[in-house]
């Protein structure tokens, strides 16, 4: 075992309370233990990187968050209550806004209608069911191809589509499973581009897991995942090139 | 010779329309939701036993002359309510396991089959006397926070002592009122359905007769079809109902109450079968065995036009439709009069059960060419 360099120390409360807060999170598939005691933080108005080689637990930490998945034990808290009880879609509407791997884009609707669909994780429908400008601002590209169907689009245009739609049920803590998997360089920096003016513009908090060096350096604070648990985080500024040799499959 | 071709496409289209009718209930459940539900059949014989009770209600009453249009939102209800039942209850717990929901469904089938050739006030007041009993005190129990602990205890106590009061109860009753609560509503025997004064005979057209309670049929689908396009296409159920059938996990994901989408969009499924039981009893006898008559022939429907394409099933309904009435009748045999060996073929095909043989060959021989129906689903997620 080899980080010396890497602490285990809580992300620093520079606000009050944390948006969201992991404790102990134990996931099983079947008897195999995936999540082992997993703790993590994310403040308001900041972005959170989770690292770590493939198969380590990152994703099945994600769809435990969304409730795709059921703990053993452990607590979840969205802006300090517990939202372990809760529904899918529940959470959805609570405030958390999904982008998971492979985008999931509802393949046979339009554009448009996955934008609406995106309207769902509102508290209240609004009777005017319109795609306000911002989006298109982050995404010209979605502009143009309204009426086509969600399942035609390349990857990176269902990338975009995918974060669109998060955002148009006005989230306080976007989820980011990979968003530059399998995707072209200049579509990478277009995402990420988009994802910090998401940031800077509406103050909702990110959290998102990347192997992808560039954009983990956009993020606040990073924590690295080994065979299930957390065994490194700190702010990225610091992010050692010992940690990125241990956590990042380069 | 005109009269005879019109007449053929006329009951072709009207057969193909009853098709639709029944199918398209099943385009939505199976075709969009992807279950099997082999309990259809028997949906569309509740709606035309729904139908003859409205009948009987309104007879001597000056509502009888639009009696069918009450009996059309009737049956609607029932078996939307039923369609609930059976979601909630059964196959809301066999989502994603299509062999198990297949025989699930036709145990119902065959329980809903026997339950119109044995209910009676009897046995209405057994089952509602254990439901109150079951559910009520299941719903008091289950407040307890370790209801998950003590269920199976509950179960054992509970489910004998409910089944044997309610029995008690049905029992006494039956011993006071006698004959009229013990006896059957339907029996075994088939029941008729008279269709209002203004949908029988026929409106004359080149020579021949286009039977009212055919043409009435044919608009009832039109109006369904229409109806469901609208709903689905149209409105925010429909586009969540799209939404879930396509990806249930990521629908969930976005905020759509998916449990809420599933139960409605099988409720919806099961009250057009209803609607199909309604016209149903409008062209012969309803009997416990009406639903088997349909299914198979419903579910081809589906198939050949190509799952979870609405588009495909209409197609593939007027196809059939069509195909089984030219074959069944003596149509081809008298157009192929001049070529001997085929029109000793078509003689061969030209009843009923026959031509039914000849358009399952057909399909088969269709399949093999285009395995995904019609109208295939077509994108580069097809294979994802």
């Amino acid at each position: 075992m080899s980080y010396e360099n890497a602490t285990l120390e809580p992300m620093r409360a520079d606000t009050a309370s944390p948006m969201l807060e992991v404790d102990d999170l134990n996931v099983y598939y079947g008897e195999s233990h995936i999540l082992r005691g997993v703790n993590m933080s994310v403040f308001p108005g900041k972005m959170v990187c989770l690292i770590g080689r493939n198969g380590v637990g990152k994703t099945t930490m994600l769809k435990t968050l969304m409730g795709i998945l059921k703990p053993r034990s452990g607590n979840i808290k969205l802006d300090g209550k517990s939202i372990i009880a809760r529904t899918t879609d529940q959470r959805a509407r609570l405030g958390i806004g999904y982008v998971p791997q492979g985008r999931e884009v509802i393949p046979r609707l339009t554009i448009k209608e996955n934008l609406i669909l995106g309207l769902e994780a509102l508290p209240e429908r609004p009777k005017h069911l319109e795609i306000p400008d911002e989006i298109f601002e982050l995404f010209p590209v979605l502009k143009t191809m309204l009426s086509r169907m969600g399942g035609d689009l390349s990857g990176g245009q269902q990338q975009q589509l995918a974060i669109a739609r998060a955002l148009m049920g006005r989230p306080r803590l976007l989820v980011l499973d990979e968003p530059t998997e399998g995707i072209q360089p200049s579509i990478i920096l277009e995402i990420e581009a988009a994802v910090r003016r998401i940031i800077e513009t509406t103050g909702i908090s990110v959290l998102l897991v990347e192997q992808h060096l560039h954009f983990v350096r956009q993020a606040d604070w990073y924590y690295a995942m080994q065979k299930g648990s957390m065994v490194a985080s700190g702010s990225t500024s610091q992010l050692s090139n010992d940690v990125i040799q241990q956590f990042l499959a380069v | 010779m005109l009269s005879g071709l019109v007449d053929g496409i006329f009951s072709g289209i009207s057969l193909g329309s009853v098709l639709l009718l029944a199918a398209l209930g099943l385009a939505i459940v199976f075709g969009l939701m992807g279950v099997i539900n082999m309990a259809h059949g028997e949906l569309i014989m509740l709606g035309a036993y729904t139908t003859f009770l409205v009948q009987n209600a309104l007879k001597n009453t000056p509502l009888f002359g639009i009696y069918i249009f009450v009996a059309l939102i009737a049956a609607f209800i029932v078996t939307a309510i039923f369609g609930l039942i059976l979601e909630r209850g059964v196959i809301r717990h066999l989502y994603g396991r299509p062999l198990e929901t297949l025989l699930a469904t036709w145990g119902v089938s065959l329980i809903l089959q026997q339950f119109v050739r044995s209910v009676s006030w009897q046995l209405v007041a057994i089952v509602a006397v254990f439901c109150v009993l079951f559910f009520g005190a299941m719903t008091i129990v289950a407040r307890r926070t370790d209801f998950e602990r003590i269920r199976g205890w509950f179960l054992a106590v509970m489910l004998p002592l409910s089944a044997v009061s309610a029995i008690a109860v049905g029992n006494v009753l039956g011993a006071t009122y006698k004959l009229a609560f013990t006896k059957e509503w339907f029996g075994a025997r088939n029941v008729d359905v008279t269709a209002p004064r203004w949908l029988r005979g026929g409106l004359p057209v080149a020579g021949t007769q286009f039977s009212y309670a055919r043409i009435f049929i044919i608009v009832l689908t039109i109006a369904c079809v229409v109806g469901v396009y609208w709903f689905l296409n149209n409105t925010p159920w429909g586009l969540r109902i799209r939404s879930v059938t396509q990806n249930r996990t990521m629908s969930a994901c976005l905020g759509i109450p998916t449990k809420k989408v599933d139960a409605l969009t099988f409720a919806l499924g099961s009250g057009l079968a209803g609607l199909a039981g309604c016209a149903v009893s409008l062209l012969g006898s309803v009997g416990p065995n009406t639903g088997q008559n349909y299914i198979v022939d419903t579910f081809m429907v589906v198939v050949v036009g190509g799952v979870g394409k609405l588009a495909g099933s209409i197609l593939a309904a007027l196809a059939i439709g069509t195909a089984n009435y030219l074959i069944g009748s003596n149509t081809l045999v008298d157009l192929t009069a001049p070529i001997q060996p085929l029109s000793d073929v078509f003689a061969f095909f030209s009843t009923i059960s026959m031509a039914k043989v000849l358009v399952f060959a057909l399909i088969i021989a269709f399949l093999q060419f285009r395995p995904g129906g019609l109208f295939p689903q077509k994108g580069r997620t097809v294979d994802a």
